[in-house]
C-alpha cells in the first residue's frame, strides 16, 4: 500500500461549478426565485424614481404656495389636488419621498455601523468591552423607543433647530435608539462564530486580530447585516413618518410623508379632502411592505444562519 | 538519536481544567521529547488527554485552564513567551492541522485566500508572491488544476482535498515542527492513507518534525519513529515503533495492539478492551489502569506507577509488573 507524492487527484468534477458560482451568484439565483422579493424590489425602485426623478417631470416643483388654488380636488392639472397653502399635492408627495427615504436609509447606515462596529467589538474582545457596550444597549432598549424619540424630538424643537437640520438629527435619533438591538444580533452572531472551528483554526495560523476580524469574522456576518439593515429601514421610515406627523420630526417648509399626513388634522380636512392624507398614507405602506418583502426575500436567499453548509 | 538536542522537548507539563464537577487532570505530568526530522504518534483512547497536549503545546488553552512543567521549542521555553510572540512561532515554525477539513476552513473564503493569508501574515512578500507560493502548495500537496483551486470554496471540495489544502495551509511557512491531530480520522479509509503517506513523504522532503496524534495503532505503524502512548492523563508507555510492536510491555498498550485494525480494510474492530477510561477527577494515586487490567496487583491501587526504564534502551513504561523490587505475589 504505497500511494506516490507525484499522484495528482482528478479534479475535473468541480471545474464547472467553480466557473458558475461565487457565492453571490448563488446568491442572485436563489433571490430571483423569489417572486415577492422581487415585487418588493421592483416597487421599491419605482418609489425611488417616482421621488427622485419624478419631480423633474413636474411643472409645479418650483411653483411654490399659490393663494388662488388653496383645496383644491384632484383634477386634470392636479393629479392629486393641492393643499392649504395652494401647492401641488403630487409635487410635494414627489418630494417628501426624497426627504423620507433619505432619512429612513440614512438612519440604517448610521445604526448599521455603530451597531455592527461595537457588536463586532463586544462578541469578539469580550470582557470589558462587551460589559460597557452591552450595558449601555440594554439601558437604551428598556426605554421604550418611541416616547424617547418623542422626548428627544421635544429638546430639539426646544432649542429651535433650523427645519432643514432637523432632517440630519432626526437621522441621528433614529440610529440612537436602532443600533442597540442590532449590536445584540451581531454580537451573538460573533460569539457563535467564534466557537466555530475555523475562528479556532485562525487561531491556530497565529493570524492577528485584524485579520481575523476582518478577513474571516465580517464576511461572515455581512450577510445578517445586510438582512437586518434592510429591514430595519422599513422601521425607520415609519419611525420618521409618527414623529413628523406629530411635527416633532421633519417640520414644514421641509415635506415627509409624515408631516403631508398632518396638513389634514382637521376633521373637515380628513372627511372632505383625502386627497390630502390618503397619498402619502399609501405612500408610506407600500414603501415599508415593498421593504420588508426584499428583506425576507434576502433573508432566504442569503441564509445568514449558514444553514446546510 | 540520543546524540542531538531534542527540536520539541516536553517536561513535567501539567494541565488542568477547573469545571463543575472539580479539577479535571486531563494532562498529567507527561515527558517526552521530538527529534529533528522525526515522526512521533501520541496513541491512545478517546479522552486520555492527546488533543490537550497538542493544545498545550501551540498554547491555546481556554481560560479556565492552568499549565505547568515546560515545553520547550528549538531552545526556546513557549510557556514563557507573551501572547504576541507565541502569535508569531504559530503557523509559521510550529503547525498544526486538525481531524476536520470541512469545518477548520471558513465557508466564504476562497481556498487561495486562506493559504496567501497565512503567508501573507509571516512572511514578507508581496501578494503576487504568495499566490504564486499558493499554487506551489498545492501541487506539492496532490492536487491538480491548482488556478482553478485556488479559486473555489471549500464547500465546492471534497473532504479528502480539503484536508490536503489543511496541510498546504499548515506547511506554508515552511514548519520545524507539525502537530496533527487525528488528520485522518474524519476521511475515508481509502482515502486516509494517501493523506498519510502524503504527510509522511512531505516531512521526509521538508526534514521538518511530527507529531502526530491517533486512536488508531494502524497509523502509528505506517508512519511513526517512536510511540508515546497515553492513558488517562498519563504517558504509560514509550519506545521506538519497533519496541512498541514486537515487545509490547504494558498491559493498555497490549490492549491497544489486540484491538487494532488492519489499515485500509473495512473490517469492523474483533476486540476492544472493556472497561473505559475513567473520569480525570478526584483520581487516587493508583494505577489509574487498574480497574481494566487483568494482571492488577495490590500495590496497583495503592501507588501510582512511575514511566522509566528497566534495561538500558530508551523504552520506558509505567507498570508495576516491571519493578524490580515489588515482589509479585
Ligand atoms: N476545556 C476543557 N474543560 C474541562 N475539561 C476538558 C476540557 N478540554 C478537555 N477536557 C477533558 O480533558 C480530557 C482529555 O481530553 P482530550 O485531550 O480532548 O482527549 P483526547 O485524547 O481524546 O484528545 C477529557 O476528559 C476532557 O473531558
Ligand atoms: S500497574 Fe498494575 S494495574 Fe497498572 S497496568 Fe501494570 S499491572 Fe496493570
Ligand atoms: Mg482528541
Amino acid at each position: 500500500m504505497s500511494y506516490s507524492n507525484n499522484e495528482v487527484i482528478q479534479t475535473d468534477h468541480i471545474t464547472k461549478t467553480v466557473q458558475r458560482s461565487s457565492l453571490w451568484k448563488e446568491v442572485m439565483k436563489r433571490f430571483f426565485k423569489r417572486k415577492m422579493a422581487i415585487a418588493g424590489l421592483i416597487i421599491l425602485l419605482l418609489v425611488f424614481l417616482f421621488s427622485f426623478i419624478g419631480p423633474f417631470f413636474s411643472p409645479y416643483m418650483t411653483a411654490g404656495t399659490n393663494p388662488q388654488e388653496i383645496h383644491q380636488a384632484p383634477s386634470l392639472s392636479h393629479w392629486l389636488g393641492t393643499d392649504h397653502l395652494g401647492r401641488d399635492v403630487l409635487t410635494r408627495l414627489m418630494l417628501a419621498g426624497r426627504i423620507s427615504l433619505t432619512v429612513g436609509i440614512g438612519a440604517m447606515l448610521l445604526a448599521v455601523t455603530i451597531g455592527g462596529i461595537l457588536g463586532i467589538l463586544a462578541g469578539y474582545y469580550g470582557g470589558l468591552i462587551d460589559q460597557i457596550v452591552m450595558r449601555i444597549a440594554d439601558i437604551l432598549m428598556t426605554l421604550p423607543g418611541l416616547p424617547l424619540l418623542f422626548i428627544m424630538a421635544a429638546i430639539m424643537s426646544e432649542w429651535q433647530v433650523p427645519a432643514e437640520q432637523r432632517l440630519y438629527i432626526v437621522m441621528i435619533m433614529l440610529s440612537l435608539v436602532n443600533w442597540p438591538s442590532l449590536a445584540r444580533l451581531i454580537r451573538s452572531q460573533v460569539l457563535s462564530l467564534r466557537e466555530r472551528e475555523f475562528m479556532v483554526a485562525t487561531e491556530v495560523l497565529g493570524l492577528r486580530d485584524k485579520r481575523k476580524v476582518l478577513n474571516h469574522l465580517l464576511p461572515n456576518v455581512v450577510p445578517l447585516l445586510i438582512v437586518t439593515a434592510t429591514l430595519s429601514v422599513g422601521g425607520a421610515i415609519l419611525s420618521e413618518s409618527v414623529l413628523s406627523f406629530f411635527g416633532l420630526g421633519v417640520v414644514p417648509p421641509t415635506a415627509s410623508w409624515g408631516n403631508m399626513i398632518n396638513t389634514a388634522n382637521t376633521l373637515i380636512d380628513f372627511t372632505n379632502r383625502p386627497w390630502l392624507w390618503i397619498p402619502p398614507g399609501v405612500a408610506i405602506f407600500v414603501t415599508v411592505i415593498a421593504v420588508n418583502l426584499l428583506g425576507d426575500g434576502l433573508r432566504d436567499s442569503i441564509d445568514p444562519n449558514m444553514k446546510g453548509r | 538519536m540520543t546524540q542531538q538536542k531534542p527540536l520539541l522537548s516536553v517536561n513535567h507539563l501539567k494541565t488542568y481544567f477547573q469545571s463543575d464537577d472539580g479539577l479535571v487532570k486531563a494532562v498529567d505530568g507527561i515527558n517526552f521529547d521530538v527529534y529533528q526530522g522525526e515522526t512521533v504518534c501520541i496513541v491512545g483512547e478517546s479522552g486520555c488527554g492527546k488533543s490537550v497536549t497538542a493544545m498545550s503545546i501551540m498554547g491555546l488553552l481556554p481560560d479556565s485552564s492552568t499549565i505547568q512543567g515546560s515545553i520547550n521549542l528549538d531552545g526556546e521555553e513557549l510557556t514563557k513567551l507573551s501572547k504576541g510572540n507565541m502569535r508569531r512561532i504559530r503557523g509559521n515554525k510550529l503547525s498544526m492541522i486538525f481531524q476536520e477539513p470541512m469545518t477548520s476552513l471558513n465557508p466564504v473564503m476562497t481556498i487561495g485566500e486562506q493559504i496567501t493569508e497565512v503567508l501573507l501574515e509571516h512572511q514578507v512578500i508581496s501578494k503576487k508572491q504568495a499566490i504564486k507560493k499558493s499554487l506551489e502548495l498545492i501541487k506539492l500537496v496532490g492536487i491538480g488544476r491548482g488556478e482553478q483551486i485556488i479559486k473555489s470554496y471549500p464547500h465546492q471540495l471534497s473532504g479528502g482535498m480539503l484536508q490536503r489544502v489543511m496541510i498546504a495551509i499548515a506547511l506554508a511557512c515552511d514548519p520545524k515542527m507539525l502537530i496533527a491531530d487525528e488528520p485522518t480520522t474524519a476521511l475515508d479509509v481509502t482515502i486516509q492513507a494517501q493523506v498519510l503517506n502524503l504527510l509522511q513523504d512531505l516531512k521526509e522532503e521538508t526534514n521538518m518534525s511530527m507529531l502526530l496524534i491517533t486512536h488508531d495503532l494502524g497509523v502509528v505503524a505506517e508512519v511513526a519513529d517512536r510511540v508515546v502512548v497515553m492513558y488517562a492523563g498519563k504517558v504509560v508507555e514509550q519506545g521506538t515503533v519497533e519496541e512498541i510492536f514486537t515487545d509490547p510491555k504494558h498491559p493498555y498498550t497490549r490492549g491497544l495492539l489486540q484491538a487494532k485494525p488492519v489499515l485500509g480494510s473495512r473490517k469492523k474492530r474483533l476486540y476492544t478492551i472493556p472497561g473505559q477510561v475513567p473520569k480525570l477527577v478526584d483520581l487516587k494515586p493508583s494505577c489509574y489502569f487498574a480497574d481494566r487490567c487483568e494482571h492488577c496487583m495490590e500495590i496497583c491501587t495503592q501507588q501510582t506507577p512511575e514511566l522509566k526504564c528497566n534495561d538500558n534502551s530508551e523504552h520506558k513504561v509505567a507498570c508495576w509488573l516491571y519493578e524490580k523490587e515489588v515482589v509479585h505475589q
